[in-house]
């Protein structure tokens, strides 16, 4: 067992699932010389070729349809952007073609989008997105995006199994500031399936991608005060595990919700409502959200810090909550 | 636009010549019969008409092989006719039966087969094919399958943003990808003339490095021998090849629209330049067909489409319940997803690819187009010969630029 980064875990996720299946490709912009902007696909192209590493031209919407292609023959491409926020240039692509196939016509499309996202690296309001929600209203997507080195190297290779189009959003803060040690040899961690990351009994925070890490830091704050949060990882967000947060909320009568993407339209408003329609009446007071502000991602530092969510502002609004 | 010499003397057998004839007669009445099913009220959405484009659907999927792939437009039933569709198919679809090949949850020719018949269903976004076909020619070629992909665009789809992504994508892939502009003039209300500046739309693939057709979309057998001219190109790792297919929409964007926006004169002119009018004169005339033969064709397809028009009428609706599920693939036990590998499989298991990961690919940025004087200069390539032969200073005259042909021409090297 070695200690990896979260960059090293895609990277590992991606050569394992290549060299045991030769129906795995990956495309995308600058993946195959370069090894990828973030050097995750390095060593890919001396391993594989050029026949699985495929370098395109900045073209995101012909780089999800050839993907999208290609998987119709049975092969498994991962489709790299990349920066996520380019996927909406390929928007069409995914929400009318890739994720309708299957109820339309019956045509299973095995494949992965894959890309780094997320704020907090001054990337600026172009290459600091949190796309996931556009995709989180789209049936027929999956939507995965994890928050540890683990997490990222079994879900990935679930992700790469998986018989439908899958979106793997890599939060770019995590891929080299934190490292975990990871069993040797193939695991794979099951899409759909969140996991409690710290038990609790007095109120339940659901996170995902880095802002589970600024929960648990809110978490240890509120524990030296004698409020014992639980914290459940979400993992994938389409489908979203419904029963692990029900579970808990109905132990911990009381939910917050903390996310990166900004509010409206966030996913915290639809688990509010999951909450109301299906656990109303074990709620002891409203279910509360912390998330970025409801503007572009500014670019200087003070304005991003301003922006986004921190444990700090976790702490207050989940004091805030326990009140109840 | 006159026919070529070349492809007005190519020889084809009588077999092929009644086939190509047949798919398109095939083609009108599968099509007529819609016609009078959409005013009895019997067709649930849109209907689309192909009429006097048969030649195009027909004559260039008759030039594909049955391990090919194609990806059809709204206006490309006859497409899937000579690839195999039933009429019945074409049919529920439209009416929204629960018997269609998508069970009613799409309509018009929006659905395909993966497995037998190697069908891409389209989506109403246009150019959205030209690079899954694409992405469809890599993946056949990485597995061995020696296959070509087709797919059509309009002179509208021609201006999208993913018809560049794509055919550049392609080019840059040198994918065995046949690409069909049906240029019938119309985008829906606007004439091409106000859509795109350029006398022949086969001049898009300069910009692309590949090579183009033009061809006269109302003549099937000119049609025919430039797809499958192209086709054979393509297979043969030409890399992907333009056909621009001149023609005309004769009728409105759909049903709906009576196009009153279409000049009288254009709209005579094209109705007597009806492809299958044409092509019976023709089989008449070279007595590949006689008025009895002509008949027994005419019975056949009568009493196939009774058949499979009441097939579709006598089919129910979806029934509510169906409306869930299907959105997502089960796993094996909905879809085994298994490549069809035709090449041996020890060529890519283990990995052994020992390639120096150096941008270097044999003949590129010396695509159809960009030879010549004007020809970028890619470092680390060899100076290509004309370059090193050319006296420095030396200007260019008048009489060494080629006039451009209007009617056929042929790009390529």
């Amino acid at each position: 067992m070695a200690a990896i980064t979260f960059l090293e875990a895609i990277k590992q996720a991606m050569f394992e699932e290549m060299a045991a299946d030769p129906s795995v490709v990956l495309i995308g912009e600058d993946v195959g010389v370069y090894g990828g902007a973030f050097k995750t696909s390095e060593g890919l192209l001396e391993k594989f070729g050029w026949e699985r590493v495929i370098d395109t031209p900045i073209s995101e919407s012909a780089i999800i349809g050839a993907a999208c292609g290609m998987s119709y023959l049975g092969l498994r491409p991962i489709a790299e952007m990349q920066f996520i926020d380019f996927i909406v240039c390929a928007f069409n692509q995914i929400t009318n073609f890739v994720a309708k196939g299957h109820y339309l016509w019956n045509a299973p499309t095995p494949m992965v989008i894959r890309g780094p996202s997320g704020g907090g690296v001054h990337g600026g309001p172009f290459h600091s997105a949190n796309p996931e929600m556009y995709f989180v209203h789209t049936p027929g997507l999956k939507v995965v995006y994890p928050s540890t080195p683990y997490d990222a190297k079994g879900l990935l290779k679930a992700s790469i199994r998986d018989n439908n189009p899958v979106l793997f959003f890599e939060h770019k803060f995590l891929y080299r500031r934190i490292k975990e040690e990871i069993p040797a040899g193939d695991y794979t961690v099951p899409l759909g399936k969140a996991v409690v990351r710290r038990e609790g009994e007095h109120l339940t925070i659901l996170s995902y991608a880095a802002m589970m890490h600024t929960s648990l830091e809110a978490a240890e704050a509120l524990a030296k005060e004698g409020i014992e949060a639980e914290v459940i990882d979400l993992r994938t967000l389409l489908p979203l595990d419904e029963e692990t947060i029900l579970q808990s909320v109905k132990k911990t009568n009381k939910c917050l919700v903390v996310h990166e993407d900004t509010k409206t339209g966030g996913i915290a408003g639809e688990i509010t409502a999951l909450l109301c329609e299906k656990a109303f009446q074990e709620l002891d007071g409203p279910v509360l959200r912390v998330t970025s502000l409801d503007t572009p991602v500014p670019y200087a530092p003070t304005l991003e810090e301003a922006f986004l969510p921190n444990a700090q502002k976790v702490f207050a609004t989940a004091k805030e909550l326990a009140r109840y | 636009m006159p026919v070529t010499e070349s492809r007005r003397k190519a020889k084809l057998s009588r077999q092929q010549y009644l086939d190509l004839y047949y798919y398109m007669r095939l083609n009108r009445e599968v099509e007529e019969t819609m016609t009078r099913l959409f005013r009895q009220n019997k067709i649930v959405g849109g209907l689309y008409s192909s009429l006097g484009q048969e030649a195009i659907s027909v004559g260039t999927a008759y030039a594909l092989e049955k391990r090919d792939w194609l990806a059809p437009m709204i206006r490309n039933i006859g497409a899937l006719l000579v690839k195999g569709v039933p009429p019945r198919d074409i049919f529920t679809q439209h009416m929204a039966k629960y018997t269609s090949p998508t069970k009613g949850r799409d309509g018009t020719s929006h659905f395909g087969d993966l497995e037998n018949l190697h069908i891409v269903s389209p989506i109403s976004m246009l150019g959205d094919l030209i690079p899954v076909m694409t992405g469809v020619a890599m993946g056949g070629r990485y597995l061995g399958q020696k296959i070509v992909t087709m797919t059509w665009i309009g002179d509208g789809g021609s201006s999208t943003g993913v018809f560049h992504e794509g055919l550049n994508l392609a080019a840059s892939q040198r994918a065995a990808f046949v690409l069909i502009l049906e240029n019938n003039q119309w985008a829906y209300s606007t004439p091409v003339r106000r859509q795109v500046p350029l006398e022949n739309l086969a001049d898009r693939a300069k910009a692309y490095g590949i090579a183009s057709y033009i061809v006269d979309g109302n003549d099937v057998v000119e049609v025919y021998t430039t797809a499958k001219e192209a086709v054979e190109r393509a297979r043969a790792g030409e890399g992907p090849i333009l056909i621009e297919a001149k023609t005309f929409r004769r009728r409105g964007h759909a049903q709906h629209d009576p196009a009153e926006y279409i000049p009288k004169e254009q709209r005579e002119f094209w109705e007597k330049r009806d492809p299958i009018a044409l092509c019976e004169a023709f089989l008449l005339k070279e007595k590949l067909l006689d008025a009895k033969g002509k008949k027994e064709m005419e019975e056949k397809l009568a009493s196939l489409l009774e058949k499979e028009r009441e097939f579709a009428e006598n089919s129910p609706m979806p029934p509510e319940e169906t409306v869930h599920g299907g959105v997502y693939c089960g796993g094996d036990d909905c879809h085994k997803i298994r490549p069809k590998w035709e090449r041996p499989i020890a060529e890519v298991m283990p990995p052994q690819s020992s390639v120096e990961p150096v941008w270097k690919v044999e003949g590129f940025g010396k695509g159809k187009s960009s030879s010549g004087k004007n020809a970028p200069i890619h470092f680390g390539d060899v100076q290509p010969e004309h370059r090193a032969q050319e006296p420095k200073g030396r200007a260019v005259k008048k009489s060494d630029r080629k006039p451009a042909t209007k009617s056929a021409k042929k790009g390529g090297r």
